[in-house]
């Protein structure tokens, strides 16, 4: 699998770099700021881009907008964004941006190298990686109307797995039950809050953030 | 309190529409002017009491002498209270119509007009508080000869709809009724009495806009600051918001130090410290040693979440990145509340506005989910005139009220260093409006680099 980085600070770039080196994939490039991210994605045509959302010249959204940019450019490119700080906002821009293939994570996830390097591939294969701190953020603003009263703890648990964009085998893993638990809990809630059951991950996915307002 | 520009505005015209519409303006200066004038009598009404009743007193004759004392006593006393309760409110009303004055002027007669009061004083006022800061302000005696002035003044404002109102009802009217009396003079034959009340008229309608411009700028000649006593305030004004202003930033700073010392920065002491026990363990027992290191991963995790909220308090990053109305609108999508946000703002206040602007905003978003039990909160961000208004209202309960609350005052305390205001309306069983405003100007929208 090709990657192209763009992050600005060089021990985060070069770090980054490594670690999905160790992790058998391959750096097509890794650039420091949005103008070459633009570049090297037309022009090497990765799997997924990693995206700083700090970049120069203006060290503010700029990851953001050379994101958004590039999957204009290069219509349903992959782009998982890393951040120092995670906002629902610049997750909606994100979602808004095509169906599928987007990562929105704290950079702190590239510590579970294991688990960053799983949404990374997760992205690459047209899939969603919400950080878990945007989820949190979007369930306890829904916890207050009462819709998710209804769910019981481990079906919001299951719930809040499936929102970062999880796979069935992935929640199981997590929770340590089994896949057909966890099927029947996604069954359970999909009935609950009167939503079509899809069997494509990722639809399943972009529902529940629809429906959380995501 | 001030505002120093605002941009002028366009010329009236001319035409019969916009006369008409003049004309109708002069008379509302007028009836502001007969409202002023009656405040006035008031106050003249009381002195004229007391110095009736002191004459009575001193060197009035005839009549039992008990009499006289009695009827004197009452006419002061009558006096006296009259003045302890209505001096006041008087002068409360006064400020009240020279500051309609002001915005008037500027949006009827094209003649904006600066307003720099003295701020009240901090906390709860007792009679004589209140009574010194509204009799030392050196604007409330600018008011007053402004209300006496304009018993004068007035008469620009409302002679268009005077002359106005003599051609239709001296000259034209007595043609359609038979109430009015015609004028009596040679050649009053209706013709020529229509002919000249149309002309009549016409002068009205077409002199009415100069006339209020003008009547405008004689308001601006009185009303606009200007003098010695005045900058001597602006200064005093402007060394205590300095003040507080600093106060308030090294208050801030002590609170990051201290945050990063006792979180952070303790973090990544303990942080080291596990790693360095895993080091030395690392060949004996390995596992063990696999376990500080994870357990040092999570205190960098915690180290860094502790970070993310302090910059969050310092300054949010999608404030810096996005600007106000985006940052509000983060914060909604956050909030669980309901919160709608408007904004027209194409451009950006100076950074350290938009700061001011937005944590007040987050207090009074704070204060909405802790007191009001609101269904809704509606913000609204607007930049017109060189001011920017940001609106919060909910419709809560209302009950609040800025003397009860530190939060309020801490909010009009720091607008106050960039000399905006904060008004606030919150009558029980609600809604409540709070509304700020800054004076400011916006710079240009921030063009994408890619």
């Amino acid at each position: 699998m090709r990657v192209v980085i763009a992050e600005d600070l060089f021990l985060l770039r070069d770090g980054l770099t490594r670690m999905l080196q160790a992790h058998g994939l391959q750096i097509a490039a890794a650039v420091d700021n949005g103008a070459d991210l633009l570049a090297a994605v037309t022009a090497d045509q990765p799997d997924v881009a990693i995206v700083d959302v700090r970049l120069p010249p203006t060290f503010t959204d700029e990851g953001i907008r050379a994101a958004l940019a590039a999957r204009r450019e290069v219509p349903g490119l992959p782009v998982l964004v890393l951040s120092q700080y995670v906002e629902q906002l610049y997750a909606r821009e994100l979602l808004a941006s095509g169906s599928g293939g987007i990562g929105y994570l704290l950079k702190d996830r590239v510590f579970d190298s294991g688990q960053f390097v799983d949404a990374v591939r997760r992205v690459a294969a047209g899939g969603t990686a919400m950080d878990p701190e945007v989820i949190a953020r979007l369930l306890a603003r829904n916890t207050g109307d009462g819709t998710l009263a209804a769910l019981s703890p481990r079906e919001r648990e299951v719930l809040a797995l499936m929102a970062e964009g999880r796979s069935n085998a992935a929640i199981a893993q997590r929770l340590v039950i089994t896949e057909r638990a966890v099927a029947k809990h996604t069954a359970s809630i999909f009935l609950k809050l009167d939503l079509q059951p899809s069997d494509d991950d990722n639809r399943r996915v972009l529902a529940v953030l629809a429906y959380l307002g995501g | 309190m001030a505002v120093l520009t605002s941009p002028r505005r366009a010329r009236p015209r001319f035409g019969p529409q916009a006369g008409l519409v003049a004309a109708t303006r002069g008379v509302a200066f007028a009836a502001l002017m007969a409202a002023g004038i009656g405040l006035l009598i008031l106050l003249v009404a009381a002195v004229f009491l007391i110095a009736l009743g002191a004459g009575i007193l001193f060197v009035g004759s005839g009549g039992p002498h008990e009499e006289r004392v009695l009827l004197a006593f009452l006419a002061i006393g009558t006096g006296l209270s009259l003045i302890r309760f209505a001096l006041p409110a008087t002068l409360l009303g006064t400020r009240r119509l020279a500051r309609l004055t002001r915005q008037l002027a500027g949006d009827w007669c094209g003649v904006p007009i600066a307003e720099r009061y003295a701020p009240p004083p901090a906390g709860k006022l007792t009679y004589t508080e209140r009574l010194r800061w509204l009799a030392t302000d050196p604007v409330t005696r600018r008011d007053l000869r402004w209300t006496a002035a304009n018993l004068l003044a007035c008469a620009l404002a409302a002679a268009p709809a005077a002359i106005i109102a003599t051609g239709l009802i001296e000259f034209i009217g007595p043609e359609f009724t038979r109430l009015i009396p015609p004028p009596a003079f040679p050649g009053n034959t209706p013709r020529t009495l229509v002919v000249l009340g149309l002309a009549i008229t016409s002068v009205g309608v077409l002199a009415a806009p100069a006339l209020l411009r003008a009547y405008g700028l004689v308001a601006r000649s009185i009303l606009a600051p200007g003098g010695e006593a005045e900058l001597e305030l602006r200064v005093q004004q402007l060394t205590e918001t300095r003040t507080e202003a600093l106060d308030t930033g090294a208050a801030e700073i002590r609170r990051i130090e201290r945050d990063l010392h006792d979180g952070a920065q303790a973090r990544l002491v303990a942080m080291g410290m596990t790693l360095d026990a895993a080091g030395q363990i690392i060949d004996s027992n390995p596992d063990a040693a696999r376990a500080l290191v994870l357990e040092a991963r999570d205190a960098s995790v915690k180290a860094l979440a502790e970070l993310r909220a302090l910059v969050r308090g310092i300054h949010p990053p999608v404030l810096a990145d996005r600007g106000l109305a985006d940052a509000i609108r983060a914060l909604a999508l956050d909030a669980s509340a309901r919160i709608s946000l408007a904004s027209d703002l194409n451009g950006r206040p100076p950074a350290p506005v938009e700061s001011a602007a937005y944590f007040a905003v987050c207090e009074l978003l704070a204060n909405v989910s802790k007191h009001a039990e609101a269904r809704q909160t509606w913000v609204d961000i607007r930049h017109t005139d060189g001011m920017l208004r940001v609106g919060v209202t909910d419709n809560g309960h209302g009950g609040a009220e800025p003397a009860r609350g530190t939060g309020l005052r801490g909010i009009e305390r720091r607008l106050a260093a960039f000399d905006g205001v904060l008004a606030i309306s919150s009558p029980p069983g609600g809604p409540t409006a709070v509304t700020m405003e800054v004076p400011c100007a916006l710079s240009s929208p921030k063009t994408s680099s890619c």
